[in-house]
């Protein structure tokens, strides 16, 4: 059976998050869920953009690309459509995802491209110093929102359902078996897959918003959220500035390579009839 | 036989951020600020292996040593 270290390049660590970080563990899981599937790594290809979750594919030994800044999306748009046997990952954190790419992530979530987009969501872009982004709570505390938030979040998995994902997952770092399992779940689905994960930063937005170490910001994280199941038997006013974990969004429809491949097919039989 | 485990920390890794010591269920694991992890009782180790897969810096492995 294979293992996660299989996929992994230890030789470069240690890596170049912070202390306490959620990054490391989600970078566990994805290669966890790699090995789950015994995946070959030359079926596999990895996209990332820039900010602290792009630094990804320095530390996994697949094939890799790590292009501009919001644009990984579309560089794996063009791979999942070159190429429809690959196995294609995207790692973004929320800038890259929702406030610089957030045009590709709706466009990509509506053509449904065959691709398993991983979303560390930290609220803040902790690369560059802890500005706020588009999913920083409203109220919170950021290097460039010092007297608190003023704009409400992006909700990522809502404007990944709404705007047509075939599978949504969400989990934290606090469970990295659930990460693990979402993103071979997602990877399996037809069509685009979209998993995020309510990140911890620790250096940044943990520090300025009082959760505390980087244990104590792990455990506080799992709280704000409820699995899904358990939200089904609350109310409305329970489920107030929660989150939803595990699966939200199972519905599998044809992706746009098959559709683009049928046109392809009926053109050719028309041609020579 | 229980299952016995053996912890193992890669200090070269570890940037003592003190996930592995506070979430530990058995409290197997102890740490004062600024040092790596200890593992300061063993025997109560019951294989969950969540320090190794919450340490965000790759530097813990559980082992079965014994069956």
């Amino acid at each position: 059976m294979a293992n996660y270290q299989d996929y992994m390049l230890f030789d470069k660590l240690p890596h170049t998050w912070c202390a306490g970080c959620g990054h490391g563990i989600i970078l566990q899981a994805i290669a966890g869920a790699l090995a789950q599937q015994e995946l070959d790594k030359h079926d596999v290809a990895l996209v990332s953009g820039i900010g602290c979750f792009g630094r990804v594919d320095d530390y996994l030994d697949l094939n890799c690309m790590h292009v501009t800044h919001g644009r990984a999306l579309p560089a794996a748009t063009g791979i999942a459509l070159a190429n429809p046997n690959l196995k294609v990952l995207v790692t973004m954190g929320d800038g890259d995802s929702t406030t610089i790419g957030g045009n590709h992530l709706i466009h990509c979530a509506r053509r449904n491209v065959n691709l398993t987009a991983v979303i560390a969501n930290n609220y803040n872009y902790g690369q560059t110093g802890g500005q706020y982004s588009a999913t920083t709570p409203s109220g919170s505390i950021t290097s460039t929102s010092v007297y608190g938030h003023i704009e409400p979040g992006f909700d990522i998995c809502s404007l990944a359902a709404a705007a047509g994902a075939s599978f949504v997952g969400r989990s934290t770092p606090y469970n990295p078996v659930q990460i693990r399992n979402l993103i071979q779940q997602g990877m399996q689905t037809e069509g685009f897959a979209l998993i995020e994960i309510l990140d911890t930063c620790p250096t940044h937005y943990g520090r300025l918003n009082k959760f505390g170490d980087a244990g104590h910001m792990l455990e506080k994280v799992h709280k704000m959220t409820v699995p899904v199941e358990r939200a089904e038997k609350m109310t409305a006013e329970e489920l107030e500035g929660l989150f939803l974990t595990g699966v939200l969004v199972n519905k599998p429809r044809e992706d746009y390579y098959t559709r683009y491949q049928k046109i392809i097919d009926r053109l050719c039989t028309e041609e020579n009839a | 036989m229980d299952k016995k485990y053996r912890i193992l920390i890669q200090e070269k890794n570890c940037k003592q951020c003190g996930i592995c010591s506070y979430l530990c269920p058995k409290e197997v694991l102890a740490q004062s600020v600024g040092e790596c992890p200890t593992v300061v009782n063993p025997g109560a180790c019951i294989g969950c292996r969540l320090c190794a897969m919450r340490c965000p810096d790759f530097a813990i492995e559980v082992e079965v040593v014994q069956e």
